[in-house]
């Protein structure tokens, strides 16, 4: 077991440094970067609070969508052959709730602004 | 420094022209940039845009309609009445720039995000979505015995082509599939008629002045092919930039688009606009893997390319509400 703080409070201090201290000091091209680059600290915070918990629920569902099991990539694989081949699609019962489970979990992590997310958060699946 | 090159070049072709000033690097990538500046000229001053391909970069890439290609079409447009740059000049050996071509500046905004929150557009906004229809109903009217050579694509040859691209990243993505099949099961065969296809038209594509549409930029991608493809890329999710419940642009309504289109004398057929604005949403997703992977295995280690790799998804959220939308 490792030490804390955790990867999460690591490099959400990171972040809030480069956006409180740094982000005033620069413009131009560099700013831009800049606020990339906290993007991503601000995304690879996201991930590493959301994933574990969003992984299990996903390969939950595509054990039972598939009957059969594997790691989640795996598994998508496997769904996304099945997809190609047309033996699953949006008439399999399941098939429609998973992606939208999975594609929501996705977008909290990449963009929780983007506005179709925000739309679809606010609807009752 | 570029501003002798430029110095030189335009006291060639821009007769009274004295000399050049304040070059800026507007954008650019390894292969291609776009540079400001100002001619000077007893008559006042000329804003330019250089668009080149430095020396030892000729070569373009595959779906690039190539930068030669690019200058014809601007100036047959130009001529034509649809709103495009002027081109005053195709770089020669002698220019000692590269491969590429030199017009007039057009003032006005291209950041699209601007375009549809500042007051400075508010009068615009409400025509862009008609006025569009307009523009490129001209566009697809340009005299095809004029136009460069270009390659030919229809709908059956682009469902192929992505999903090759796509295969080739070896990326499993179920909801991409889920689209590659609609496009299979709803290809709708060859065109009626085959036309010029600008291949980017959209908004951060367009400058915009409080008038309206003031130029068409960005033809790197034209080709023959379906109209229909430019009036459903115009609507991809990806380019209303928040302004979801505005199809086009963030502009206005596909009604609007269809009228400005029909009223210029064109005829819309509204389920192969639909085909192509799937089509687009999911070019844009395997454009945005083909990102990540040259971030990942290219030279450009850069993080904004990183970070394109992760909007893949924003277009499988997309994908979901074109194909199996959820109810209120």
């Amino acid at each position: 077991m490792q030490d804390e703080p955790t990867p999460i409070e690591l490099t959400k201090a990171v972040a809030d440094f480069l956006r409180n201290d740094i982000t005033p000091l620069i413009s131009g091209h560099q700013a831009f970067k800049l606020r990339v680059a906290i993007n991503i600290l601000d995304l690879v915070t996201r991930q590493l609070t959301r994933e574990e918990g969003s992984d299990a629920n996903e390969v939950e569902r595509l054990r039972a969508l598939l009957g059969e099991d594997g790691s989640v990539m795996e598994l998508n694989r496997a769904l996304a052959e099945r997809i190609a081949k047309g033996e699953v699609d949006l008439a399999t019962p399941g098939l429609a709730e998973h992606l939208w489970a999975t594609t929501m979990d996705k977008l909290a992590v990449d963009q929780p602004n983007y506005a179709s997310y925000k739309r679809e958060l606010g609807r009752n699946p | 420094m570029i501003e002798a090159e430029l110095s030189r070049s335009a006291r060639r072709w821009c007769p009274g022209a004295t000399g050049v000033t304040g070059a800026a690097k507007l954008s650019g990538g390894a292969s291609q940039d776009t540079w400001r500046f100002d001619i000077t000229h007893p008559d006042g001053v000329i804003g330019a845009i250089l668009r080149r391909s430095p020396k030892g970069y000729g070569a373009a890439p595959t779906r690039a309609a190539g930068l030669a290609a690019e200058a014809q079409l601007m100036q047959l447009a130009y001529e034509a009445g649809v709103p495009s740059p002027r081109v005053m000049h195709v770089l020669t050996p002698e220019d000692d720039l590269g491969t590429g071509f030199i017009m007039q500046r057009v003032e006005g905004e291209t950041i699209a995000r601007k375009i549809l929150r500042d007051e400075e557009f508010a009068a615009a906004r409400p025509i862009l979505a008609r006025q569009i229809g307009g523009i490129l109903a001209g566009l697809h009217r340009l005299p095809q015995d004029r136009l460069p050579e270009l390659r030919s694509r229809g709908a059956t040859q682009e469902i192929a082509e992505f999903e090759r691209d796509y295969r080739s990243l070896n990326w499993p993505k179920p909801v991409f599939e889920l689209a590659l099949r609609w496009l299979h099961d709803h290809d709708p065969g060859p065109s009626g008629e085959t036309t010029l296809v600008h291949g980017d038209f959209r908004n951060g594509n367009l400058i915009i002045g409080q008038d309206g549409v003031r130029a068409v930029l960005d033809w790197e991608l034209a080709h023959l092919g379906d109209p229909m493809e430019d009036l459903g890329w115009v609507c991809v999710n990806s380019w209303r930039f928040g302004e979801i419940d505005k199809p086009v642009g963030g502009f206005g309504t596909r009604e609007e688009l269809f009228a400005g289109y029909e009223a210029a004398g064109r005829k819309v057929d509204p389920d192969r606009v639909k085909f192509w604005e799937v089509m687009g949403t999911l070019r844009w997703g395997i454009m945005c893997g083909g990102m990540m992977q040259r971030f990942r295995e290219g030279p450009d280690h850069s993080m904004e390319r990183a970070m394109i790799g992760r909007r893949a998804s924003e277009t499988e959220i997309d994908l979901l509400r074109l194909l199996a939308p959820r109810g209120s």
